[in-house]
């Protein structure tokens, strides 16, 4: 694979996302400036209504910033983001294979290269025996493997991940935080990662973004010095992994406080 | 002797029911209770139905009934279907049909007969479009129904991963609201023999309806019984075969 080849640069500057509810205006996202290198996994931690997965949605394209601008660059690169999304999103009335293909079915890949490509994003999740099940016959954490099989498989600039192994149990999250670095270091993709665990920031990526809630802010950017390739294991039981969660904990602690405050008064 | 899976032994018992119901009713009437001109015995419609479907008769009016509704059945379901899609799919889309189903829904359809045979003439045409009409509404509905609750992120992978509008319609809410669709055909099945016949009441000569009636005016009531079963026959082996259909449509539902 070609690890020369660097995922997509993405330059957020001034955005801010506002709408109106039932209560009134809301500022989902206000002032956020973000600039990721090519091919680098950056993720984002933040108390529940912060405004991660709204930032998430619209560098997907599922969403519109009401301020700012985003700039991404992904020069040799067909398909600019493919996002995995928190409940799979893998279509019932489809086989696993026909899920995985989807995003190339859509953009009138030609078959046989398809079938190609198919075949080796599932055999790098390890689904291949399971190509021609359907999603309700898998588990938990298969489906959420297929459908990191289907972003893969249309080789994008970056790779939104909205919370993928958060309904997973314990022993499955580990083992895919395990497979999704592996993957990712053979690939180096951008990555922007939401994920509500700090541990699973530190684990998995090269910046951890902290978001503040309501209005959604960055309130800090941490830089995780872990060198790569990562053994999650050893990484998880070494004491500067604890020392930085710890600071990261206290960082985020006032946010959930604050927005506990707010959701009790 | 081998004894009967569960599942055998269940199917023998949905039996009891309608066999302690026939043999009650023959049994009764040999006993004198009830005039047999007027309500013949089970073995009295038994022997009718033989010579009927011996003679061919039969076979002609099912054959044309049949046929009736097999043709309005297509042409009221499948734009019934791609316009619900729409609907789903697309605010004007929805805008313009939503207000004429709810005025044209509760209307009862046989009372369009007459306006048909108006414009229609007094064959075929008639009753295949007082079919479509009586199966497009339940099937429009259901599908409307079924694409607008499909979950909101199979909308959005769909978009994140470039789907075009076609693709969205063939690939993605067609399949999602296609349990509903089917809910929507099964009533669609029941409501089409039921105007079809009543239509063959009047202005035919041919079909289940036009037996019954003509049987019931000419006092023949072991035809017009006839004709009654046959409808139950031909309702229970279509339902079989539509439920056979939608088990291999929808292979992903969970049971």
């Amino acid at each position: 694979m070609a690890v020369e080849r660097r995922g997509a640069a993405i330059d957020i500057v001034g955005l801010g996302k506002e709408y109106v509810s039932g209560q009134g205006r809301v500022v989902a996202l206000d002032d956020i400036n973000l600039r990721i290198a090519p091919g680098e996994f950056v993720c984002i931690v933040g108390p529940s209504g912060c405004g991660k997965s709204t930032l998430l949605r619209i560098l997907a394209g599922l969403a519109k910033e009401t301020s700012g601008t985003i700039k991404v660059e992904a020069p040799g690169w067909a398909i600019e983001n493919a996002m995995v999304f928190q409940e799979s999103g893998l279509f019932p009335w489809m086989s696993v294979e026909t899920n995985v293909g989807f995003g190339l079915m859509t953009r009138g890949v030609p078959a046989a290269e398809m079938a190609t490509r198919v075949d080796a994003a599932l055999k790098l999740v390890g689904l291949t025996k399971f190509r021609r099940h359907y999603p309700h016959q898998l588990s938990g954490g298969m489906r959420q493997r297929s459908a990191i099989a289907r972003a893969f498989v249309t080789d994008p600039g970056m790779l939104l991940m909205d919370e993928p192994l958060a309904a997973l149990d314990a022993q499955n999250r580990v083992i895919l935080q395990a497979e999704l670095v592996r993957i990712w270091e053979q690939t180096r993709k951008t990555v922007i990662y939401i994920t509500h665990s700090i541990e699973e920031a530190l684990l998995l990526g090269d910046r951890t973004v902290v978001m503040t809630a309501q209005p959604g802010r960055i309130k800090e950017i941490i830089d995780v010095p872990f060198p790569r390739p990562r053994d999650l294991i050893t990484l998880s039981a070494s004491p500067e992994f604890g020392r930085l969660k710890l600071a990261i904990w206290q960082v985020l602690e006032d946010e959930v406080m604050r927005a506990r405050g707010e959701e009790e008064a | 002797m081998k004894v009967l899976s569960g599942k055998a032994r269940e199917r023998l018992l949905y039996l009891i029911s309608p066999i302690a119901l026939i043999a009650l009713w023959q049994v009764l009437l040999m006993l004198g209770v009830g005039d047999r001109r007027f309500i013949p015995a089970p073995s009295d419609i038994a022997q009718r139905f033989v010579k009927l479907v011996a003679s061919g008769e039969l076979a002609w009016h099912v054959g044309v009934t049949l046929y009736r509704v097999a043709l309005g059945y297509v042409i009221g379901a499948v734009p019934a279907v791609a316009i619900g899609l729409l609907m789903a799919m697309f605010k004007p889309v929805r805008i313009f049909f939503d207000p004429l189903i709810a005025a044209l829904f509760p209307i009862p359809k046989i009372a369009l007969m007459p306006l048909l045979l108006l414009a229609f003439g007094f064959g075929d045409a008639s009753k295949v479009a007082l079919v479509a009409i009586a199966v497009f509404f339940p099937v429009i509905v259901n599908t409307y129904v079924g694409a607008s609750n499909i979950e909101k992120i199979y909308w959005d992978v769909a978009k994140n991963y470039g789907a075009s509008q076609m693709v969205m319609f063939t690939r993605v809410v067609f399949f999602g609201a296609l349990p509903m669709i089917f809910a929507g055909l099964r009533i669609a099945l029941a409501v089409s023999f039921i105007v079809l016949v009543a239509s063959e009441f009047v202005a035919t000569k041919s079909g289940i309806g036009y037996l019954i009636w003509n049987s019931w005016e000419l006092l023949q009531v072991d035809i017009m019984f006839v004709g009654i079963v046959t409808i139950g026959i031909i309702g229970l082996i279509t339902s079989a075969v539509f439920q056979e259909i939608e088990r291999r449509a929808v292979p992903w539902r969970t049971e």
